[in-house]
């Protein structure tokens, strides 16, 4: 492959924000002359603030599948849910479509956040030169699809203000699903914090 | 300042060559005018880098007021309404925010009304603002700090997932109520069709389509 020009080469910078480039003249904090904010190479402790971010996500994520997220009452039947036996549940009683939707929003895509995230800053850190265009598609993979995590945290907040019917029915919010809205505002703080550039970074030196 | 543009009205294009770089990889290229349709990806990550933006800014505002509009509608009109034993009760999304709040969810009823409302409205309210003033060729009042909070906040707008939520939460109740779609609902469909429309409009054009520098805000 030809050699591309990066812009650490030419001296460039480049607003991330509104995307202006600049000529980097002396080292030092500067800011963009088109929209004001701080011009920087990379994005500020990316790795050292991705990984704390992530591992806080994970941690959250814990309680956020321990403890049910649910409560549903119906005529002194109380059945707290998790988000695995939420699953279950849609699946036994014959939504194996919505169960597969709500499976992947709530534990796929978080784990596979939390695996390819770590993978993608231990091997940048590594500077390994293994799979670099797979490796930046999986992190913009990442990236598009981390929100729909909160499909579970809606779910239960419109289930829990709609069933109310006194002693009857009842749906709650627990815990869990705190502690899960709050993996997910993590994971996508970690994946925001992630500077993709660190893939390529090391490939000018060869 | 440690940061020189080769001019002094600065942009892209006062460079002699005008350049594009790759957010992903941080590679150069040379920045080509773009058919309609046409999309640059990076060579070397793969990135999308840079679209032909072929809506104009007069239908990209009557696109935003659509969907200002429409999102109202959304927020007032019930979304959905179960009714079990000849009882009935609908909700709002404000509903949800207020019912989260007294349920000792705060934290959920926060997040709720920050990515479903708060987040939306400033989102669609400063289109609108930027787009009205950039028709006139104008550059609004604010335009510097609205371009800086709409790129920040972008990524934490999620009515497309509340979309559909509220499908499986309906098809969830219904195994135990009568369940209703209500207008709000389908505010919330159309909602989202707009918003996906804005999806491959990048905002920053207007950096280049607005005398922005010329009134208000003069860069320190």
């Amino acid at each position: 492959m030809n050699h591309l020009p990066r812009a650490s080469e030419l001296g460039l910078i480049h607003c991330h924000v509104c995307g202006m480039v600049c000529c980097h003249v002396s080292p030092g904090e500067a800011t963009c002359p088109r929209c004001g904010v701080v011009l920087r190479e990379r994005k500020l402790a990316s790795y050292a603030r991705s990984w704390a971010l992530l591992v806080a996500g994970f941690l959250f994520y814990i309680p956020a599948n321990v403890l049910p997220i649910m409560r549903t009452a119906s005529l002194g039947n109380v059945d707290d849910n998790t988000i695995l036996s939420g699953v279950i549940e849609l699946w036994v009683r014959g939504s194996p479509g919505l169960a597969i939707i709500v499976f992947t929003a709530s534990i796929l895509v978080p784990m596979t956040k939390f695996f390819v995230l770590a993978a993608l800053l231990v091997s940048a850190r590594h500077n390994s030169d293994w799979a670099r265009p797979q490796r930046a598609k999986l992190y913009r993979l990442v990236e598009i699809m981390g929100y729909w995590s909160m499909l579970d945290v809606f779910i239960v907040a419109l289930l829990a203000t709609l069933v109310h019917f006194g002693i009857f029915s009842l749906v709650a919010p627990l815990p869990g699903v705190i502690f899960f809205g709050l993996t997910v505002v993590m994971t996508m703080l970690a994946s925001t914090s992630f500077d993709p550039r660190m893939i390529w970074d090391d490939e000018r030196q060869r | 300042m440690g940061v020189l543009s080769t001019a002094d009205v600065p942009g892209p294009s006062h460079f002699t060559v005008p350049l594009l770089l790759c957010e992903h990889c941080d590679t150069v290229y040379q920045r080509l005018p773009l058919a309609r349709g046409d999309v640059v990806r990076c060579v070397r990550c793969g990135a999308v880098i840079e679209r032909h933006q072929s809506l104009s800014v007069f239908t990209l505002l009557a696109l935003a007021m659509t969907a200002l509009l429409v999102f109202v509608e959304a927020n007032l009109w019930p979304i959905i309404t179960l009714g079990l034993n000849g009882k009935k009760i609908s909700t709002t999304l404000w509903g949800v925010i207020l019912a989260m709040w007294h349920e000792d969810g705060q934290i959920i009823s926060v997040l709720v009304a920050v990515t479903l409302f708060l987040f939306p409205l400033v989102n669609l309210l400063g289109m609108v603002w930027l787009l009205g003033f950039a028709c006139k060729g104008r550059c609004a009042p604010g335009f510097r700090s609205w371009m800086v909070g709409l790129h920040y906040l972008h990524p934490w707008t999620m009515s497309e997932v509340f979309v559909l939520g509220v499908i499986v939460s309906v098809i969830k109740a219904h195994l135990y109520f009568e369940v209703s779609l209500e207008p709000g609902f389908f505010a919330y469909a159309v909602l989202i069709v707009l918003l996906a429309l804005f999806a491959s409009v990048d905002l920053r054009q207007l950096w280049e389509l607005v005398p922005w520098q010329s009134n208000v805000e003069s860069p320190e």
